[in-house]
């Protein structure tokens, strides 16, 4: 039962990962990970924390994580049908499903008309925010820990005191003429 | 059994609409209660941090709907909190636009040069300053030279930063850490409180009824601190005046919600929503052309690479804000600055045809350059196509996280006027920004979550036509007196330009007239009191929560 369980879970992980990994694509942690497919290098949303992030509580999602694993490997299973798309047997579905085919799948369940799209888009939501601002951590934690996400977009760290401030932040000239219609008090007429 | 609680005047939300009010009539002298559904934080309490549970995502509403989503402000100040400061006056043709409805939409009695003067009092009181060039951020130093490169002229935006204070963290939809930002908690909500009136966060009100003496007994539940979608406990206050101030996307969900204590609603209610006309492109500079084309050079070899630095958007592009060009074909380019995530999501790479634009191997290393991104904010006029379907059980949407993120029933299919609106404007941003290399642009995608405004506008609008206004030119609800509306949702329609200025302003013209009625309905109060200022008000002293 507990070995049964301990795998559900893992096939749940995998699922999560891949899906995650498609929003966000990063570099495979092992040769022989197949959960990231290695479609783009350094990390991706896997490596940025989104699995643990959506089991947190805050997101809202902990709760449909087994629905939205099923979820996503009976549409790859109905895909890869569709397509004539061999899946390898011992992977779950959507894990199995070659990068180029979970990326078309994941558009079209994120696609406008589709009767699952905001379920999906706020899944996408959550792994595009685990690389862009890593809400599963305090931020000045993330950049110290060289987060994946913050350091792939060049995030500039805070000061000694975790506050950001930028002494030098303007070209300090004019750099275009104002609108001649510009009143006193500086608007629009 | 206690008394059930009764005040003279209660004030739904804390943002301009609510704050203005509630200063203006507890100076004169109201018993004066203000309900805000989002927590109290001031200055120390706003955190440089992402962290879900932290100020960021306390202070703030995502709320989803059906082609539109609205960002908005979830504590005492409202929106003044989470914006951007930036303060311009509607251009005069605003005021005369006719929109959807084929005849003019504000009210005869408002006009550019009638609410100048309404204008200059919270310009007074905020205060608004003129931008000089040396307060200019590299963003809208490039946006400028941008547009000038281009041909055309660019404008610092007036502004409520404090630039003596501010440090250009970027970081103020968060709240300003450093009270740079001249927010509500800094002038009209202090002023209140010295004048007695108080201020209870996480209040949330869910609906308004009529009282057997004409006044109302206004409904709310407390919220938790920490997960939003529970509520703590329920009561009611009675008042002989109601100031509906909770914002463009929840002050007719409550109304809707209030109808069989209230009686039938004007048509207006829920309907004529605009989203400002907005939408935002996101330009890929090259760093190198930035320098040839434009010789731009922050003095230590770097170009650009600015995109978090600053103070949100600082520079403007009005030609377009020509009275002589039809109406959908007006409109401001500003440039703005999102943090990431709200920021990035709907970003769209420029990657192959077919292949995913907002999320995939082409967004990630659009993701790469970053801090080359330069974000231009569209604002066009609209139709007023949005339309509010039946309320959620509570508050204004089905909350799903336990701050930020809900869904509602906004409904905004985009007609072909506000389309080809949009159209022209991206056009003109891909004509200024992609000229001789500097960028590449791409509009932000309206496929994931619809169109995104952070100025939800009109859902409870003003006007003369009863048939397309909820409120009359003195914001009080058509057919049941004693209730006003102040906050954007009274504003008729799009602004072309960032709408805090003209709320603001609305709200202090709108006082007399809750006066009046405050006095008619026995409230021993004047109107006259002087606007809030280091004169009139002391240090804040929160309210027991």
């Amino acid at each position: 039962m507990r070995s049964g369980d301990s795998d559900d879970r893992r096939s749940r992980t995998a699922t999560l990962e891949s899906f995650a990994d498609t929003i966000v694509p990063g570099e495979k942690r092992t040769p022989d990970d197949r959960a990231i497919a290695g479609a783009a290098t350094g990390g991706g949303a896997v490596a940025a924390g989104a699995v643990e992030l959506l089991e947190q509580p805050a997101p809202g999602l902990a709760a449909g994580l087994d629905h939205y694993a099923a979820g996503l490997n009976a549409h790859a299973e109905a895909y890869a049908a569709e397509h004539g798309v061999d899946l390898e047997t011992g992977l779950p579905a959507f894990v199995a499903l070659p990068f180029e085919h979970r990326t078309a799948l994941v558009a079209r369940l994120t696609a406008p008309g589709h009767p699952e799209k905001d379920g999906w888009v706020l899944l996408a939501l959550f792994c595009t925010m685990a690389f862009d601002t890593a809400p599963h951590m305090r931020t000045a934690d993330a950049l110290a820990a060289g987060h994946p996400g913050l350091a792939t977009m060049g995030f500039a760290p805070p000061q000694a005191d975790g506050l950001w401030r930028f002494g030098e932040f303007s070209y300090g000239r004019q750099l275009a003429d104002l609108h001649p219609a510009t009143t006193p008090s500086g608007s629009p007429a | 059994m206690s008394a059930e609680e009764s005040t003279d005047v209660l004030v739904v939300g804390s943002g301009f609409g609510g704050a203005i009010t509630a200063y203006h009539l507890a100076a004169g002298g109201a018993r004066v209660v203000v309900l805000e559904r989002g927590p109290w934080l001031e200055g120390k309490d706003f955190e440089h941090d992402f962290l879900l549970g932290s100020s960021y995502t306390r202070v703030f509403d995502f709320v989803a709907g059906d082609g539109m989503s609205v960002l908005s402000g979830n504590c005492v100040g409202g929106g003044s909190v989470v914006y951007f400061a930036a303060l311009p006056r509607a251009p005069r043709f605003v005021f005369e636009r006719h929109g959807s409805i084929g005849r003019r939409m504000w009210p005869a009695a408002l006009s550019r040069d009638s609410l100048d003067p309404w204008y200059d009092r919270v310009a007074e009181a905020i205060p608004v300053r003129k931008q000089d060039w040396s307060d200019v951020t590299y963003a809208g130093g490039l946006w400028a030279a941008a547009c000038h490169h281009a041909g055309r002229t660019a404008n610092p935006v007036p502004s409520g930063v404090d630039n003596s204070l501010c440090t250009n963290c970027n970081w103020m939809m968060a709240g300003c850490r450093f009270d740079a930002k001249q927010s509500l908690l800094l002038n009209y909500l202090p002023g209140a409180v010295a004048h007695g009136a108080e201020v209870r966060p996480l209040h949330e009100v869910q609906r308004i009824e009529r009282t057997d003496d004409g006044g109302y007994r206004v409904h709310y539940d407390h919220v938790d601190g920490v997960d939003y979608r529970v509520h703590t406990g329920s009561g009611t206050i009675t008042a002989k005046i109601v100031v509906l101030a909770a914002g463009a996307g929840a002050t007719p969900v409550i109304l809707q919600r209030s109808e069989e204590g209230l009686g039938a609603l004007p048509h207006a209610v829920g309907r004529y929503f605009s989203g400002n006309g907005e939408r935002l492109n996101t330009a890929v500079v090259n760093e190198d052309r930035v320098r040839e084309v434009l010789g731009l050079d922050r003095g230590d070899g770097r170009a650009y690479l600015a995109n978090q630095i600053g103070k949100g958007p600082v520079v403007a592009s009005w030609d377009r804000l020509d009275a002589a060009l039809p109406e959908y074909e007006r409109f401001s380019l500003e440039q703005l600055y999102f943090p990431p995530g709200l920021g990035t999501i709907l970003a769209q790479a420029a990657g192959p045809a077919g292949s995913p634009s907002w999320f995939g191997v082409a967004k990630k290393e659009m993701l790469r350059r970053w801090q080359s991104w330069l974000t231009v904010f569209e604002m066009v006029e609209d139709d007023n196509e949005g339309v509010f379907g039946p309320p959620p059980p509570t508050g204004n949407a089905y909350r799903i996280s336990q701050q930020m993120l809900g869904r509602g029933t906004l409904s905004y299919q985009p007609t072909a006027n506000t389309k080809r609106a949009w159209a022209l404007a991206d056009a003109e941003v891909k004509d200024i920004l992609e000229r001789d290399g500097l960028a590449t642009v791409t509009p932000w995608t309206n496929d994931v979550v619809g169109a995104y405004t952070v100025h939800p506008l009109s859902s409870c609008r003003m006007g003369d036509d009863p048939a397309t206004s909820a409120l009359d030119d003195r914001h009080e609800l058509r057919g049941h007196p004693g209730i006003f509306v102040t906050d954007g949702s009274a504003v008729p329609g799009a602004l072309t330009v960032n709408p805090a200025m003209t709320i603001a302003a609305l709200a202090e013209r709108a006082v007399p007239g809750i006066v009046e009625a405050a006095r008619a309905r026995g409230v021993q109060v004047t109107y006259g009191a002087p606007l809030p200022g280091s004169g009139t008000t002391g240090p804040m002293v929160r309210s027991a929560p």
